[in-house]
Formats: C-alpha cells, sequence, structure tokens
C-alpha cells in the first residue's frame, strides 16, 4: 500500500510541488512559475528505464526549489507520460510545449522516440535535453545530447579490449538488437575494426528481435567462435529487457569474463539489479559514469537519491548522471542569460561547464555534445560496476563518426560561421 | 609410498614449471597486492606463484574468488574463514584471527579479467598433485587450455601416479596438446595426434588445424612432415565429424527446451482459449502474476526461513497456482461471463484487462526488474562429453512442462471436474439440464488455465525478467502455439510447441534470430491457410456449433 501512495503521489508531482507552494500560505501566480517538461514512459516496456529519470529529475527540481528556485521564481515540474508509444511521444510534447507551456524538456530514451519528437521541437523552437548513449548522426539545433556519442562509448571500449590490459582481443562479436542503434553503432564499430586490420572472418554479428529470450543457440554459437585459438570478445549492444535472459544463459552454459568477456553499452546498474551476478563477474561495461566511482559529488548525489526515493537499495546509473549534468547545464545557462527564453538559453550553453560526478569537468560543445571522461568497468557480485580504465582526459562527443564515410566529412557546429547540425562548408 | 611419490614430483614440479628465482619471501611479493595498478598486481601475482610456498595456492585461490580483503589500517592481507558458527576474519599467511573486524575496516583486493586468466594459469600449473581431485581436473584443463612449453614434464609426472580416472583421460589430453604443439619431431607429433582426434572439444579443431597450416606454409617438407600433414587432415575430418553430429544433438535439444518453454506458456491458454473458445489477451498477465509470486514467496523465505531459501521454487509452484487461479475466477467472475459469445468484446475487455494488471504490479513493485535467484541445483551445466554440455535449468524446465501436461490431462480425463467442464463445453444447454452448475464450471475452469498459466510464471521467472512485461512477450507465442497445434486439443498444443521450437532453433543458426522467427510466422500463415483447424482438429457436432 505503501508503494501504492508513493506512486500516486508521484504521478502528481506537479500537484505536490503546489502543495508545497501552499503551505508557504500564497499560491503562486502562473508568472511566479518556471515550467520544466518530463517525457519520460511511466508505462509499458520502457517504464523499467525511463521512471528513474524522471525521479531524477523531480530530485533536481525538488533541489533547485529547495536553494531558492530559479531566477528568483519556483520551478514547477510538468510529468506526463508518454507510454512508451512513439507516436504518444509526438503528442505529449506538443502537450508540454503548446499548452503547458513549458520552457524546456527533459526525455526520451530510445532513439525511436526521439526521432520521433524531433520535428515538434523544431517546429515550435523548444529545447530538449536527451540523456542517453546514443547511435550518434543527428544534431538538432533544439536537442541538447548529455549522453554519449559513439567516440565516447563504443570506440574506447573496443581499443580497451584491443590492448593488452583488455586481453589483446582478435575476434569480435557483435550482438545486438534489431533496430537503428545496434545496428548504427556495429556499422561504426565493423569499419573501425577493419580499419585496425581486423579480418572479415574474425567478425560475427548477429541481430536479435525486441525481448528476445531465448539466448541458447547465439550464446552456444559464441562459445564455439571463441574456441577457435584467437582471444575472442563479444560487443553487446543489447537493449533492455533481453540482457537479463542473455546474461543468465552466459552464466549457465559457463562463458567466464577471462575466456570471452562481453562488454556492454547498454546495461548498467539498474539492469543489474534484476540479476544474481555472481556469474557475470569481470564482463565489462562501458559507460561515462559508474556508481562505484568515488568522489565527493558522487557521493553527495548518491545520498541525495537515496534519501528523495526512501529506499536505501535504489542504485545511480549513467543516463542519471546525463540527466543531473543536462539539468545543472541549463540552470546555470538560465541564470546567465537571466530569462527562460529558448534562444538567449542556448546561446548561454555553449562552454557551459559542469563538474562530472566521475571526477573532471563535462564541457557543452556547439555541437550539442558534451565533453566528459570514458570509463570502462567490471561487473562485481554485489552489482555494481568497478572502474578498470578511464581516457586520462574529456573526450569530445562526436555527432557524426570518422568511421563512416559519408558521414565522415560531416560538420555539427550551432556557431557561426557553420550554424548547422550537418554540413559540409560554413553556411555564412 | 604414494605420498614419498608426490612429494618428490611436487619438488620436481616446483623447480621445473616456475622456474623458481631464489625463493623470494611470500609475504613480500604478496604485499604488491595492494597497488592500486593492475600492472604491479599482475607482477605480484607471478612472483606469489614463483614463491613456491605451499600457501600461495590458498592465496590465489581466495584472490581468484574475489574473497581476499586488506586491512585498512595494517595492510594485512585476510579472508573470512569459516570457523564454527560464522566468519573469522583471519590473515592467509599466518593464519591469525583477527577477531572483530566490520567490513567497512576492509578493503577488497580487485583483480581484472588478464589478472583472472593469469591466476588461472599459475594455479593450474600448482594444483596439479592436489588432494582433490575436481582441483586436477581444473588443473589439467588449465594447462589444455594454456599449454606452456615447461609443463611437458610435469604433466606426464602427474599422469604417472594419478588414479582418477576422469583425471587421469583430462590429463593424457592435456600432455598429448603440449607434445602435440611443443614436440620437435613428427613422431612425437603423430602420437600425440592419436589420442587428440578421439577428442570432441572445438579446441582440438583449432589446435589442428593451426598445425596443418603451419605445415602447408612450409616449403620442401620432408616425408615425415608430409605423412603428419595427411595424417592431421584425417584427424581433423574425425573431429569435425563428431562436431557436427553433436552440434545437431545440442540443436535437438534447445529445440526441444525451446518448446517446453512454449508449452508451458501456451497450456494455460490451450484451456481458456482452446477449451473455453475465450480469447484471453491477459493470459500472459498470469504468467507475469506467477513469476512476481515466486519473486514473493522467495523473500518470505529470505526473511522467514533463510535456510529453506534453495526450496523457495518448489513452494511456489503451489502458490503461484492458487494466485493466478484465483486472479483467473475473479476476472471471470466480474468481466468474462457477461462477454460469452461475444468475441470482439472479449478481447478488448482482456486487453485493457492486461494493460490494468501490468500497471497495478508495476505500481506495487516498481518498474524495475526484481531478481529471482536461481537455487543452485538449478545453475550450471551438465557436461555430457567435451563439446556438449546441457544446462540444469533447461532441463529441468522440460522435465517440468511435461509434469505439467500429464497432471492437467489426468484432470481433464479422470476427474468429475473434468468430465463436467467438458460437458459444458460441448454442450452447454445439454450440461446445465443434467444438474451441472455451468457458471461454477465456468469459473472453475477458466481458475484452472490461469493457474497453470502462474505455475508456468514459476519456471520464467529462472530464464526470463521478472518486470510488469513479462507476459507480453509471450502471449502471441501463446496464440501461435495453441491455433497451430488445434484449438481445443492438450496433445495438439504439445506438438505445436515442440515442432515449432525446434523447427526455430534449426532455422536459426542459417537465418539469424529475426529472420527464424519470420520464417516461423510465415510457416503458420500457410499452414492455417491449408489446415484451418491446426494439426489436431477436434471433430463431431461440437465444433459445428
Amino acid at each position: 500500500m505503501l508503494g501504492l501512495r508513493k506512486v500516486a503521489g508521484v504521478i502528481t508531482g506537479a500537484a505536490m510541488l503546489a502543495t508545497s507552494a501552499l503551505g508557504l500560505g500564497t499560491a503562486q501566480a502562473a508568472d511566479d512559475v518556471i515550467k520544466v517538461g518530463v517525457l519520460h514512459s511511466l508505462s509499458g516496456t520502457m517504464a523499467i528505464s525511463e521512471t528513474t529519470l524522471k525521479d531524477a529529475v523531480l530530485m533536481m527540481v525538488d533541489d533547485l526549489n529547495k536553494n531558492g528556485g530559479l531566477l528568483g521564481k519556483k520551478v514547477e515540474a510538468v510529468v506526463v507520460d508518454p507510454a512508451s508509444n512513439w507516436p504518444l511521444f509526438a503528442e505529449k510534447a506538443r502537450e508540454l510545449i503548446e499548452v503547458e507551456d513549458v520552457d524546456v524538456v527533459f526525455g526520451c530514451w530510445t532513439s525511436v522516440s526521439r526521432k520521433s519528437v524531433l520535428p515538434v521541437f523544431e517546429e515550435l523552437n523548444s529545447m530538449l535535453f536527451y540523456p542517453v548513449q546514443y547511435e550518434g548522426e543527428e544534431s538538432s539545433r533544439n536537442v541538447f545530447y548529455t549522453g554519449a556519442a559513439p567516440n565516447q562509448q563504443a570506440i574506447p571500449a573496443v581499443e580497451y579490449l584491443m590492448s593488452e590490459e583488455g586481453g589483446s582481443v582478435e575476434r569480435w562479436v557483435l550482438a545486438g538488437t534489431d533496430y537503428v542503434y545496434p545496428r548504427t553503432t556495429n556499422k561504426i564499430l565493423e569499419s573501425f575494426l577493419k580499419a585496425k586490420g581486423v579480418a572479415e572472418e574474425d567478425i560475427m554479428i548477429s541481430y536479435t528481435p525486441f525481448g528476445h529470450s531465448d539466448w541458447q543457440t547465439i550464446v552456444s554459437d559464441i562459445k564455439k567462435f571463441g574456441s577457435e585459438g584467437k582471444k575472442t570478445a563479444v560487443v553487446s549492444t543489447i537493449n533492455g529487457d533481453a540482457n537479463v535472459p542473455f546474461y543468465k544463459e552466459l552464466g549457465n552454459q559457463g562463458i567466464d569474463a577471462a575466456d570471452i568477456p562481453v562488454v556492454a553499452f547498454s546495461v548498467g546498474e539498474e539492469e543489474l539489479a534484476g540479476l544474481d551476478t555472481a556469474p557475470l563477474v569481470g564482463h565489462l561495461a562501458a559507460w561515462n559514469y559508474f556508481m562505484s566511482v568515488e568522489s565527493e559529488e558522487n557521493d553527495a548525489f548518491i545520498k541525495k537519491w537515496k534519501a528523495f526515493i526512501g529506499d536505501d537499495k535504489r542504485v545511480t546509473n549513467d543516463p542519471m548522471e546525463a540527466t543531473y549534468i543536462g539539468f545543472k547545464m541549463w540552470t546555470q545557462a538560465v541564470e546567465q542569460a537571466g530569462t527562460t527564453d529558448v534562444d538567449a538559453v542556448r546561446q548561454a550553453m555553449y562552454g557551459q561547464k559542469v563538474k562530472n560526478l566521475t571526477g573532471g569537468t563535462a564541457v557543452m560543445n556547439t555541437n550539442h555534445h558534451l565533453s566528459k571522461p570514458v570509463l570502462i568497468g567490471e561487473i562485481q557480485d554485489n552489482g555494481q560496476i568497478e572502474t578498470v580504465w578511464r581516457t586520462e582526459d574529456v573526450v569530445v562527443g562526436d555527432a557524426w563518426s570518422d568511421y563512416i564515410p559519408e558521414s565522415a566529412k560531416l560538420v555539427a557546429d550551432w556557431t557561426y560561421p557553420y550554424v548547422c547540425g550537418g554540413c559540409e562548408k560554413p553556411m555564412y | 609410498m604414494r605420498i614419498i611419490l608426490k612429494i618428490i614430483i611436487a619438488a620436481m614440479l616446483f623447480s621445473v614449471a616456475i622456474q623458481a628465482p631464489a625463493r623470494a619471501d611470500l609475504e613480500e611479493a604478496a604485499g604488491g597486492l595492494l597497488s592500486k595498478s593492475y600492472g604491479d598486481k599482475i607482477q605480484a601475482t607471478e612472483a606469489i606463484a614463483a614463491t613456491g610456498d605451499a600457501r600461495a595456492i590458498l592465496l590465489l585461490e581466495t584472490l581468484l574468488a574475489g574473497d581476499l580483503y586488506a586491512v585498512k589500517d595494517t595492510d594485512r592481507l585476510v579472508y573470512r574463514k569459516p570457523a564454527n558458527g560464522g566468519d573469522q576474519v583471519t590473515d592467509i599467511l599466518t593464519d591469525e584471527d583477527l577477531g572483530d573486524l566490520k567490513s567497512g575496516d576492509l578493503t577488497k583486493i580487485r583483480i581484472n579479467n588478464r589478472m583472472r586468466g593469469l591466476i588461472k594459469d599459475l594455479l593450474g600449473r600448482l594444483t596439479l598433485l592436489n588432494e582433490d581431485p575436481l582441483l586436477r581436473l581444473k588443473a589439467a584443463d588449465a594447462v589444455f587450455k594454456s599449454r606452456p612449453v615447461e609443463m611437458i614434464v610435469p604433466m606426464g609426472d602427474a599422469l604417472a601416479a594419478e588414479t582418477d580416472t576422469a583425471v587421469a583421460a583430462a590429463m593424457r589430453r592435456a600432455l598429448a596438446a603440449l607434445n602435440f604443439v611443443h614436440g620437435d619431431t613428427p613422431e612425437v607429433q603423430g602420437e600425440a595426434l592419436l589420442i587428440l582426434q578421439e577428442e570432441s572439444v572445438p579446441e582440438v579443431r583449432s589446435l589442428l588445424s593451426a598445425e596443418a597450416n603451419r605445415l602447408a606454409a612450409i616449403q620442401n617438407p620432408s616425408p615425415e612432415n608430409q605423412a603428419l600433414a595427411k595424417a592431421i587432415d584425417q584427424a581433423l575430418a574425425k573431429v569435425e565429424e563428431k562436431l557436427a553430429m553433436l552440434g545437431v544433438v545440442e540443436n535437438i535439444f534447445q529445440g526441444i527446451s525451446l518448446g517446453s518453454v512454449l508449452l508451458l506458456a501456451a497450456i494455460g491458454l490451450a484451456i481458456t482459449f482452446g477449451v473455453m473458445g475465450v480469447i484471453n489477451m491477459a493470459h500472459g498477465e498470469m504468467v507475469m502474476i506467477g513469476a512476481y509470486t515466486t519473486y514473493v514467496v522467495q523473500e518470505l523465505c529470505r526473511t522467514f526461513a533463510p535456510e529453506l531459501l534453495t526450496f523457495s521454487l518448489i513452494a511456489a509452484i503451489p502458490a503461484a497456482f492458487i494466485v493466478a487461479g484465483l486472479c483467473g475466477v475473479a476476472i471471470e467472475r466480474s468481466i468474462i461471463r457477461f462477454l460469452y459469445g461475444r468475441p470482439l468484446e472479449t478481447l478488448l475487455a482482456t486487453w485493457g484487462l492486461s494493460l490494468v494488471l501490468q500497471q497495478f504490479v508495476r505500481t506495487i513493485f516498481g518498474p524495475t526488474n526484481k531478481e529471482v535467484s536461481s537455487p543452485d541445483w538449478l545453475s550450471g551445466t551438465w557436461e555430457i562429453t567435451g563439446g556438449l554440455a546441457l544446462t540444469y535449468n533447461r532441463i529441468a524446465i522440460i522435465f517440468f512442462a511435461a509434469a505439467v501436461l500429464v497432471m492437467l490431462m489426468l484432470v481433464l480425463r479422470k476427474t468429475s471436474f473434468g468430465l463436467q467442464m467438458r460437458a459444458v463445453t460441448q454442450n452447454r444447454k445439454m450440461g446445465a439440464s443434467m444438474g451441472i452448475r455451468t457458471g461454477w464450471v465456468d469459473a472453475m475452469t477458466f481458475g484452472l488455465g490461469s493457474g497453470v498459466a502462474g505455475m508456468a510464471g514459476v519456471a520464467l521467472s529462472q530464464i526470463d525478467n521478472v518486470s510488469p512485461n513479462l507476459g507480453q512477450a509471450y502471449i502471441i507465442d501463446s496464440f501461435m502455439v495453441v491455433v497451430f497445434g488445434g484449438v481445443g486439443n492438450l496433445w495438439g498444443t504439445l506438438v505445436g510447441a515442440l515442432s515449432l521450437g525446434i523447427t526455430n532453433k534449426f532455422l536459426e543458426p542459417y537465418t539469424g534470430a529475426v529472420l527464424a522467427k519470420i520464417l516461423v510466422l510465415v510457416f503458420i500463415i500457410l499452414f492455417i491457410q491449408k489446415r484451418p483447424r491446426g494439426l489436431f482438429a477436434l471433430k463431431g457436432r461440437a465444433v459445428e456449433n
């Protein structure tokens, strides 16, 4: 019953904030409020991942209000539920911008949902912060991408595995769910590997449907592929629910991380929470953030999160850090611009700096992507991921991959003289 | 006598295997593990093994298992030694009990994959003469994989002293691989080949083909080398043939396993849809409720009776049946009974109901996956021969599915409830006039179907996510199986599930998982065109109405 009450409270997140305003004795007039839209699925298949991000935004808003709000005004979160339904994402985005009149939106997880809302944000000139690692090949004037581009996740992970420390891997299995993110990432990785001299027969590519649950054949194929003398690794872009049965099958068939390591780009602390990780110790994940990283900022963030959610067992993950950085950058930009006007805030966003939770400083670049450090970690038996390698410096997010010939020549730069998300020559 | 022999061999082993430098101090070597850098730790690990100290094995094993800690203040290396009534923090080098230390006082010594591989290899060399046959077997396999040249002599000695046949076989294989790779005359290699060609593990294939490639590259080969190359080719063909055979066996097993999962998911639907004719879109949610019941039972067990945790899965089976069954009865009494004979409305109502149930579970348990742990007796693989290993949980699910099917058959055929159920579905008015309470039978039948779906949820919690979306993934497959097998026939459901499973698994290696699924769907569509009533169509007047 407690859970029911909690969720009921959360769904009416906006009402809660209104109540706290009432506590002060006066109802807020509309002018005194800055509205922040939250566009994450709270039901349907993506609820498993996106609900957490909705809570993260509510926590940030709550925190901001406790510290006096923004520009002297209260901040109000408007939460809508696009229900993992891609066309509904576009409708809800329009509702947020036109009806609720929000100043900024934090939202989306899957690439297909982002592609669905993109025309709405561009048509109405609003602003979206997208907090999830993705396949790149995009830079919209109205979107800030705070998750990793392929060169901030996939490429460094593969380079690590190729190095002596990572095990000098020579054979590669690229396994992914069959949709745009894995296909594009694998295309980039395949040409990267070939450029590094990996032969065609040393690369095995395998796609599976969404929610695939019978991994017997693929896992035994991987086992066979890996037993032919050369050191083999699996690069997994398997997404969402399919990961749990995949890892269960790996554990059961006894694929040991010391023999065939699996590096995953979509598996974080949240996904591991539903798993017994003892058989998975040593398998890898590549992100820009791990909960296990020790830093003052991270400790404070985890503490705040656990207190806000009221559950000591909840974990934090990379998209939450990306949401945190995006939200902080936006508040800084609003303060700098002195207004929430989209065009003014956008100009103020460039060069905006926020301390990463893992150390170092994230910077927003003019291609709307962040400069962030890249971390490789190994799964531990307590469900955490422990860093085994990290880039010495931050890596600049690259919207257009250098390893796909058509996109290598494109430049994304929203300042003079380019002012464009993907062109070969300056526009002005 | 054997003990003395062992000691002598052990002494030889250490001097040969680990070209021991001046016996470095184990304490000093172990100190290197405290470093933050993995490079330093790797050096320390090698140094530890090189000391030849008897304590090195325990140290390395503890390190590999991730159970080695350092005390924060004193930098002593410790582990938790199981003692009477709990664990004791014990110094690993001096075996001194350090008394009460909290986990906050300890830092774990972390290792990475490269170290794991190294430690396994080193342990393999150190534990060839261990008392535990399991460790000796592991050691032989580790040497078989890494094949270091300096192990030829110790391996031969260990084999000579070995009494356990299984371990001896593994050692013979490892020795053959060593001789084959490092042997300098074609005779030695040829002899090793005779042993290797009887093996059926994929590693042997890669070993043979690597050597065949090397020989093929030699210009002007000697006659001996030519003969060896020929022998290798023959051996390769033999090994390939064996591997292909094992591949087929493995495929059939995987097909049956997938089929049994489909059968479990569909068998409840075979009752509600097959027998009662209710298009129940909320069937998947009954499976999901069963899986969540498993989770709840396990959590209760963890809280109140931790020692029975490994059996919580068995307790969950009746619990899931009852919970899902009661849900089914409630659904039938409150919604479905008003919609008999109106399939479209039933479809929409149950579809809506499935969304409600999903969100209800999400509200109570949260949107994230819940962990249902597998008991020990369901984890791991059963290695039948080298190269063919079946996982225990899949084997268990096959048996469970068969048991559920048999029990359901018995209920339908041998009980008076089964008789009433069949009577009502075949001719409701006649049944009623014979004094059967048709409403009650409807509710019970729907409850039975839902309860069986709940039991399927217990099995699925072992291989899939326990999340609110669990049921959605299986609803399409379940309908597919029931329609393909023939509505209203449990045998049809069985044959349908198994043939779909096996077809899928035989297609998958050639076409990939995505295309295999599409091809199966296309096949079913075509099949239904030809035989609209499925594989085993019911005959007689009951069907015509």
